[in-house]
Parts: C-alpha cells; structure tokens; sequence
C-alpha cells in the first residue's frame, strides 16, 4: 500500500475516532472523504449501467452510519468501509439480477482516486424521502435539505428536540431499509 | 436527495445503538445456554447415571468434542459479524472438532471387536439424538441470528451456516449427558445428522435474515 494510502487510513481513522467521541464536524470531513473514494470505486465497478453509482455511495454511507459500532477504534478503517461499500454494491447487483465477482486486490487502485464530483444529474430529492411517515419526512429533509440544525428544526415544526433526534433517527433507518428493497 | 444532504443528516444523528457491541454477546450466550438449559430440562433431563458416566473416558470424550466444535465456531460467529475483520485465518479452527472425532473412532475401532460395531454404531438413542439435538438448538439459533442483525454480517449465509454450527456444539453438550449411547461410532453418525439439520438452517436463517 503507497504512502499516500497509509496517511490517508491515519487521517480517517483518527477522523472517525473522534467522531465516535462526539465531534460532529469530524465526523461530517469523515463522510465526505469516504463518499468520494466510494463513488470512484462504484464507478468504476458499474460498468453495464442500470446502477446508478451515486445510490451506491448513499447506501454504502448509510449503512456506515447505523453500523458504525462494527467498527473496532484499534481497527484500520479502510478495509471495513471497502467491506461495506463491496456488500452494498454486491447487493445492488443482485437486485437487478446480475452476479458480480468482487476480489479485494480490485479496489486497491481506486483507493488512490476518490471522486469527489457527485453526479451532474440533480437527485431526486423525493425518491429516498417517499417511503418515510409525513413526521419523518419533515425532520429529515429539514436536516439534510434545508441544512437546519437540530435546535432550528425543533423550533420550526414545534417538536421537541428530543422527538426531532427521534424521528431523525428512525427516518434515517428506513430509509436505508428501503434503499433494500427496489 | 444528494449525498452532500444526506451526510448533514448522518451528521446530525447522534443515537447510539442501545446495547453497545461489548455487552449484546455475552448476554446473547447467557440467554443461548439459558434457553438451551430450559429445552434440555424440560424434555429429556440428564441421564439417571450421570455421576459415574463422568467417569468413563468415552463419555469425557462427548464433551470435550461438544465444546470444542462450540469453542471453534464462536470466534468465527464474531469476526463474521464485523465487516473487513476476516473470519478465514480462523476456519483452520473448524478442523479441531473433527479430527478429535476421528480420532476417537479409529481408537474405538481398535478397542472393540469388529462383530459389535454396528450395534454401538447403531445404539439406542438414534432417532432421539437426530431430533433433540435440533430442538435444543434452534433456539440458541435463533438467539444468535438476531444478535448477528446487530452486526453487519457481509457473507450472510457463511454467518449463518457458523451460527447453526455454534449452536450444534451447544445443544449436543446438552444432550450428550442425557444419551446413553457413547461410542465415538454413535456420536460420528447421529450428533452429525443433527449438526447438518442445525448448519442447514443457519444458512438459510442468514440468507433470510441476515440482510442490512
């Protein structure tokens, strides 16, 4: 593995340690650098089509999310985030009825080529929010779409910050349980 | 919704899970042998003569083999349950219950007469041991699939096949204080049959359930 690989795994590492001890904007860097190197992998898995990479990526960052205690904090990181975004693509495939063969000495190029860039195509904002009860649906998009903290969204729609934190959570869970589904 | 939406999302959620990793196995074996306990009591109980078989070295021999198929498959179950933590250094460890059992057979074999193979091969107690063994250990199967769902298994149906493996070790240490046939012929035949019922619906427990 190059030198740049090994700085990157420390630099993640220690980003998501600290974010597991609490620090939200670590843990935001985190999620960014991971989405970038998932997007280029999936990409240059997807070759076929029918897959969008991006559905990949935000499948690959939700199930790092809701697992996130799978990761031990002595552990390299890389190798469990490459584990998940290899099931979740894996998953992807079977879905649409291909089978994929997936080795683990495929990725070790694309670890020096995160894509940063998303998609030109603008998501459809609805599709990952249709599934979600009309509570959910408010708190989840207040959060992501409209970027409003956790304080603004509870003064906004008249919750409790408590019952915010609550729907956001279970929207976030059904979602990825959906992303499952179709 | 773009992948730049969604991290503020994932950003903002700061619910734990309500059992952290450290505690949710050992309550899950705790509750696994617990259940298994309850099946055994309830229905079969421990042999009349179990003081003294304890005693013979073919009846030392059923648990030594019992725990050593459980003690391989536990740490198997729990790397399994951890993306990119390999679980296949540790698959050598799956030979030990085997070659134990194979060499407690080619003992056998040597000790007694050919002419009284067949019964101690056959015994008393196959028909029971093929159903108990499964009985007691689908419910510690069932334990140990849904605290895999807590873990992000990526090979489901391996996870699954190691689980019912697990839980065989269990239910067998159970019912070898309650079946009276001990030679290594019986328990090579009829504890196997169990075993395979038990790995079967492993897998296909973690081809069902398994998925995240």
């Amino acid at each position: 593995m190059s030198s740049v690989t090994g700085k990157d795994e420390d630099d993640l590492s220690r980003l998501l340690r600290a974010a597991v001890a609490g620090d939200e904007r670590a843990y935001a860097d985190f999620l960014h650098r991971i989405a970038a190197r998932v997007r280029g992998f999936a990409r240059r898995k997807i070759v076929k089509g029918g897959i969008d990479a991006e559905d990949v990526v935000q499948e690959t960052l939700l199930a790092i999310h809701l697992k996130r205690h799978t990761w031990r904090t002595d552990a390299p990181v890389l190798p469990w985030v490459y584990a998940i975004a290899r099931f979740k693509l894996i998953d992807a495939f079977r879905r649409r009825g291909q089978r994929i063969e997936l080795e683990i000495g495929d990725f070790v190029e694309t670890l020096a080529a995160p894509q940063p860039a998303e998609a030109a195509s603008e998501r459809d904002v609805t599709r990952a929010l249709d599934g979600l009860s009309p509570g959910q649906r408010s708190v989840v998009s207040a959060i992501s779409v409209e970027g409003r903290s956790i304080g603004e969204t509870a003064r906004h729609l008249g919750m409790s910050e408590t019952a915010v934190r609550v729907a956001l959570h279970r929207g976030l869970s059904a979602i990825a349980k959906r992303f499952g589904r179709n | 919704m773009k992948t730049r939406d969604l991290i503020k999302a994932l950003e903002a959620d700061t619910a734990r899970p309500r059992l952290a990793s450290g505690i949710i196995w050992p309550l899950a074996g705790g509750a696994a042998v617990l259940v298994a306990a309850v099946v055994f009591f309830a229905t079969i109980g421990p042999r009349s003569d179990i003081g003294d078989a304890m005693e013979t070295v073919r009846v030392q021999f059923k648990f030594v083999y019992t725990l050593a198929l459980a003690a391989s498959a536990l740490p198997i179950v729990l790397a399994s349950a951890r993306p990119g933590s390999s679980p296949w250094h540790l698959a050598p460890w799956l030979l030990a219950a085997p070659l134990l059992l194979a060499g407690a057979v080619a003992t056998e074999l040597i000790a007694v007469p050919s002419q009284e193979w067949a019964v101690r091969l056959i015994g008393k107690n196959w028909f029971y041991c093929m159903m108990l063994i499964p009985l007691i250990g689908i419910g510690p199967l069932a334990i140990i699939l849904a605290t895999l769902r807590h873990g992000a298994p990526t090979r489901p149906i391996f996870s699954g096949a190691v689980a019912g493996l697990l839980a065989s070790g269990l239910a067998a240490t159970f019912y070898a204080a309650h079946c009276t046939d001990d030679s290594p012929l019986f328990v090579a035949v009829w504890y196997t049959i169990g075993f395979a019922v038990l790995t079967g619906l492993g897998a296909l427990g973690g081809r069902l359930f398994l998925r995240w």
